[in-house]
């Protein structure tokens, strides 16, 4: 006999025990797959379930009402609209410049390429930071402003667009508006000559009256006021108001947002930029086109459509976005749509949020219903972005 | 380029646009050149100023939460070694208060193991499922799926397990409670889910063909190849992955705040309610706390604690795929 080869001592595994594990897994992996498409059927089947019975007209114009078969979404729409588009005005322009910045202007020196991986490495990082962390930052450096403009809160803090008026009423149950400084003056002390003005801003001239005086006829006592008369102090704010520190206002919800998806815009839109083929740029810059020429003429407009996907996949982030705000607005009854930048707001999710947890059991099912219209809007925007990225993204190489 | 019909509004048109004007400037009067060379410099600028802000924004995270925590530790009822040696948080009605850290890290890590079996198993899967085995059509149905799963926002996972998937765990066994962590650990393993899936599908794509082919070569199945060679050869971007997802499981917000419940213990009973650190921070900013009492700082404690825990796992988890990059490229 001659040596016997190693194979023959090897254990031969059987071929088909390796097949039908290798089925098995197969299985197993589309069981999962599975499971995952009917985790989406069951979230939606539920929310659609619960909410749909409770979608109605009411719902979408009405505002919040401790009553549930009253309440509405919509100041929290118009809320969610204010804080989205100026979060992405302030949003994309730092973005898309800090991509191309790092995608575009890379350095040549060792100095100049370690500041770039500390800012890469750095945004990687804020991607990972928990949003709940940059309602905090929000509510310090908006909100507050670290403090610097509270000493200065009994003198009035710093604010444009906004007049205040003594409000008094009028023996004829009018009511008479007298121009102050700011919030923190006197009480107006009425005399013959104060201006003073209707609830239009019409001057009118007061009648006073002594306390110890009979009550004019029916007819003039609109404008008759007892001279002791004590006034309301109320304000009149402009579109344009502004104030430090922020408050609990839109633009501190916009500017929070802001953090929470600076790192996602940042990242998408160097990936975009990273997709332009180099040769582009090559032959632009072999015509003698500066840095900028080339990014503004042909790289931009090569990655607009990538980046624009992702700007707007970002943005539905932003409209879901719920712990941040809810760290800086805090739960408020919100009525009204905003009016101003400093206006307190409400947004969908948070209006959703302050459904769910209510404790009467019908304000779950309006809860559902508000769902509904979150996931539309964001569904839109998705389908939105699917659009853009099959039609407008061709090959450039 | 493919052919010369398809150039229009692409690359090389815009190219050769910019090359005409460009020698139209160099021809026209030199000091135009001199203004093009100040706009150069001003953006250029602009763009280190929009760059250095992401620093600024790093920056202003750690000075606002270090220091408002050093605040929280100058409270005459605050000591570093109540907050790190106690499981006992007590911040609003305890006399004393006690502000024993370790009941929320105890909350947030019960929520975070239940999601982590849920999705890094679940997500895994799929990813080489995704990568490995999946028809193309298959493929364009389950991605747009995840997608959706992932673009969910989270509030509604937090109204869908309070609603759905709490009321099915009492429906199978009576001791759990209406907030527990079960319930807010599936759904925040839900949410994680796309996340690890899509992360671990990009590192097992980055595995280059040639090993695969190798290995069928050998006559190893598709399970042979895809779990003892494409897997362990994508090991560092899957263990990225898993990092990245936890670390989202642990900053996780909505899904904890409306589904875990309000009370911190330090427990491992999942069928208990807990208090994580971020819903310890939504029931402050909800509730009417006074902004200068020791509670309201203690939210900046947490946070504080939150924001080291996560971006720890960030780090790692972007580290260690940063070192499984080299190897292939």
């Amino acid at each position: 006999m001659s040596e016997r080869s190693p194979i023959d001592n090897a254990t031969i595994r059987d071929g088909k025990s390796r097949v039908n594990l290798d089925e098995r897994f197969k299985w197993l992996c589309i069981g999962v797959a599975t499971f995952s498409v009917l985790i989406l059927v069951g979230l939606l089947t539920s929310i659609l379930v619960q909410g749909l019975p409770n979608l109605s007209w009411t719902l979408l114009t009405g505002v919040p009402e401790p009553d549930a078969k009253e309440a509405g979404i919509r100041p929290a729409i118009f809320g969610t609209l204010w804080v989205c588009s100026i979060c992405a005005l302030v949003t994309l322009p730092i973005g898309i410049a800090t991509a191309i910045l790092l995608e575009e202007y890379r350095p040549k020196n060792a100095v100049g390429r370690f500041l770039y991986s500390v800012i890469q490495l750095n945004i990687t990082n804020l991607a990972g930071v928990p949003s709940v962390v940059y309602g905090i930052l929000g509510l310090t450096a908006f909100v507050n402003m670290f403090g610097f403009f509270q000493a200065d809160r009994d003198g009035g803090h710093p604010e444009i667009g906004v007049t205040y008026y003594d409000q008094f009423f009028s023996e004829g149950e009018r009511a008479i508006l007298v121009r102050v400084d700011n919030a923190n003056s006197p009480p107006t002390q009425l005399t013959p000559d104060t201006a003073a003005m209707d609830v239009d801003f019409r001057p009118v001239t007061v009648v006073l009256l002594k306390p110890t005086d009979a009550l004019p006829a029916e007819e003039d006592r609109e404008y008759a006021i007892l001279d002791d008369a004590e006034p309301g102090r109320i304000n009149k704010k402009a579109w344009y108001y502004f104030s430090l520190p922020f408050g609990r206002g839109v633009l501190t919800g916009a500017l929070t947002l802001m953090l929470v998806v600076l790192p996602v815009i940042i990242i998408s839109a160097q990936e975009s930029l990273r997709a332009v083929p180099a040769s582009l740029r090559a032959g632009a810059l072999g015509l003698g086109a500066t840095p900028w020429q080339v990014v503004w003429n042909v790289t931009l407009p090569s990655a607009i459509p990538g980046i624009m996907t992702g700007s707007i996949l970002a943005m539905s982030r932003a409209i879901g976005e719920t712990a941040p705000i809810l760290i800086i607005a805090g739960i408020v009854y919100i009525s009204r749509t905003p009016q101003n930048l400093m206006d307190s707001f409400t947004v969908m999710p948070l209006q959703i949020y302050n459904w769910i947890s209510k404790p009467q059991e019908e304000f779950r099912g309006i809860a559902a219903a508000g769902i509904i219209l979150l996931l539309g809007i964001l569904l839109s925007f998705n389908a939105v972005a699917v659009l853009i990225r099959q039609k407008l993204q061709k090959p450039l190489s | 380029m493919s052919s010369a019909g398809s150039l229009d509004s692409t690359g090389e048109t815009r190219i050769r646009d910019l090359g005409e004007r460009v020698g139209r400037l160099m021809k026209a009067d030199p000091r135009s050149l001199s203004i093009i060379r100040a706009r150069e410099i001003g953006i250029y600028g602009l763009l280190i100023l929009c760059g250095l802000f992401s620093l600024l924004v790093t920056a202003a995270i750690l000075f606002v939460l270090v220091s408002e925590t050093i605040n929280f530790f100058r409270f005459d009822d605050v000591t570093l070694s109540n907050f790190l040696g106690s499981t006992k948080w007590d911040p609003l009605l305890g006399n004393p208060k006690s502000f024993g850290i370790w009941a929320l890290i105890c909350g947030t890590m019960l929520v975070t193991v239940i999601a982590m079996i849920i999705a890094l198993p679940l997500g895994l899967i799929t990813a080489v499922y995704l990568s490995e085995y999946a028809p193309k059509r298959v493929r364009s149905t389950l991605k747009p799926v995840l997608e959706i799963l992932a673009g969910v926002p989270t509030v509604v996972y937090g109204f869908f397990a309070l609603m759905t998937i709490t009321p099915i765990l009492q429906w199978m066994h009576k001791g759990f409670d209406i907030y527990n962590a079960t319930s807010a650990g599936i759904a925040v393993g839900i949410l994680c889910f796309p996340t690890v899936c899509s992360l671990a599908e990009d590192a097992l794509q980055a595995v280059p063909r040639a090993l695969r082919e190798a290995a069928y070569g050998l006559g190893g199945t598709r399970f042979d190849v895809s779990v003892k060679v494409v897997v362990p050869a994508a090991l560092s971007g899957i263990i990225s992955a898993f990092l990245l997802a936890i670390a989202r499981a642990v900053g996780e917000t909505m899904i904890v705040a409306l589904a875990a419940g309000s009370l911190p213990q330090a427990t491992i009973d999942p069928r208990d309610q807990v208090q994580t650190m971020t819903g310890f921070m939504v029931q402050m900013a909800g509730g009417d706390v006074s902004n200068y009492e020791t509670e309201y700082y203690s939210m900046y404690a947490v946070a504080f604690t939150l924001f080291i825990i996560t971006l720890t796992l960030t780090m790692i988890g972007n580290l260690v795929r940063r070192q499984f990059r080299e190897a292939y490229e």
